[in-house]
């Protein structure tokens, strides 16, 4: 593998992160993370129609009239997702009931659409299927780490294994019901992004307004 | 009357869009710095929901439903497969349309709303609705309800998010928290706060 392919494709895991750093695609991610399996389904299905919408476009790229390409992405897209959303009906009918409507979210989640527009429509199809991988990758490792702390804490599974014994099954540990709850997906992504931009202070964004230092402003003397 | 009712409420705060679903999620945090700029955006959310899940509503239960086209003396086709491929496009050429009637008839209100008519199209609350409405089988009453009720909860929690980050330039928050992690972290409050309206049963 090359060097261009590979900063490509590891690119979007933390330096360029689609959810932490570039704030796309959280519409459909965080309600299917209280477990493992639903989120590593969701986010198989992502980085594929991803990294295959990115290459159809690119290879479409020279023929599509500027003022029409939003509507002919999106039909590419939600073609791509129709086709995840039958499979998974066809191989995984359980799983996908509990992703009910997210499935088809895919369609507007603003990862696909970002990258076909901002890189799909000027590279060749090859670096766009690369680049398509590269983040739906990162959109999934965001997907994993929320789901493993939500699955683990909430129920004190993975994947449905059981990790910690619980109290009502004669173990010791009291499961968060907390962590099962819409809420701890926010603050569990607000911590990351807090981890990530202690870890990589250039990706702090610039303050519209910044706070008067009472030490030496005349702040404090009101 | 009173199924109405309970519909419209249990829309807009038991399973507010934003809160609970976490749809229209880039939106609602790209969009919420200011409550003004907040309160447009909420407003033409609403507007635009609805009018697409009524009429998704009336595509999905003539067109597409496993032998929906009865009327028309063709049975045995079942298309709803398609769906997800009309109601995108519905809400994109719906939002087509009503960003050009605006523009005719009412350049004030199109002003207002100009920037984020566009935007709209790819709010995943938009598209999230319709997919609900079809999910949940809704007749076309429902359908108008619950149109109405999910986009006005989403424009209420857009408007208290705004409030309360225009409050949180008070404060002074740790350099890597600052912007999107504290922002997060007031989005995953509130949506606790919402979470007291779920033990209400109507």
């Amino acid at each position: 593998m090359d060097n261009e392919t590979k900063k490509v494709l590891t690119d979007p895991l933390v330096n360029n992160n689609p959810i932490t750093l570039q704030v796309l695609g959280i519409c459909s991610a965080l309600a299917v993370t209280s477990q493992m399996s639903t989120s590593l389904i969701m986010a198989v299905a992502l980085t594929a129609v991803t990294a295959c919408s990115s290459a159809a476009i690119s290879s479409i790229r020279n023929h599509i009239p500027s003022s029409i390409r939003i509507i002919v992405q999106m039909t590419i897209i939600a073609s791509l997702v129709i086709v995840v959303d039958q499979l998974l009906k066809a191989f995984a009918y359980d799983v996908s009931k509990q992703l009910s409507v997210f499935v088809g979210l895919i369609i507007t989640n603003c990862i696909v659409m970002g990258r076909a527009e901002a890189y799909a429509m000027k590279t060749p199809p090859m670096a766009s299927f690369m680049d398509g991988i590269g983040n739906g990758l990162g959109y999934s490792l965001i997907l994993i780490i929320v789901a493993f702390f939500r699955e683990l804490l909430g129920s004190g599974k993975l994947l449905g294994i059981e990790i910690f014994p619980l109290i009502k099954d004669g173990g010791w540990y009291e499961p968060n019901g907390l962590m099962l709850l819409p809420p701890s997906a926010f603050f569990i992504i607000g911590l990351i992004i807090w981890v990530f931009r202690q870890w990589k202070p250039d990706q702090v964004e610039d303050q519209d307004f910044k706070i008067l230092d009472i030490s030496h402003g005349e702040g404090g003397h009101h | 009357m009173e199924a109405y009712l309970s519909l419209f409420l249990k829309a807009v705060f038991v399973e507010n869009l934003a809160l609970a679903f976490f749809l229209g999620m880039c939106t609602f945090l790209a969009v919420s710095k200011k409550i003004s700029t907040a309160m447009g955006l909420g407003i033409a959310v609403m507007v635009v929901q609805m009018i697409t899940v009524p009429a998704n509503n009336l595509i999905y239960h003539l067109l597409l439903k496993e032998d929906a086209l009865a009327w028309m003396g063709i049975t045995g086709v079942d298309l709803s497969f398609l769906a997800l491929l009309s109601c995108i496009g519905m809400i994109a050429a719906l939002v087509q349309i009503l960003e050009m009637i605006l523009d005719k008839f009412f350049p004030a209100l199109y002003h207002a709303l100009g920037v984020f008519l566009p935007l709209i199209t790819v709010n995943c609350a938009i598209l999230g609705g319709s997919l609900f409405m079809i999910e949940r089988d809704y007749d076309f009453g429902e359908s108008i309800v619950y149109g109405v009720g999910s986009g006005f909860g989403w424009a209420l929690a857009i408007t208290v998010m705004a409030g309360v980050r225009e409050k949180l330039k008070y404060s002074d928050i740790p350099t890597g928290l600052q912007g999107l992690g504290i922002t997060f972290i007031s989005a995953g409050l509130m949506s606790l706060g919402f979470m007291a309206f779920s033990g209400i049963q109507l």
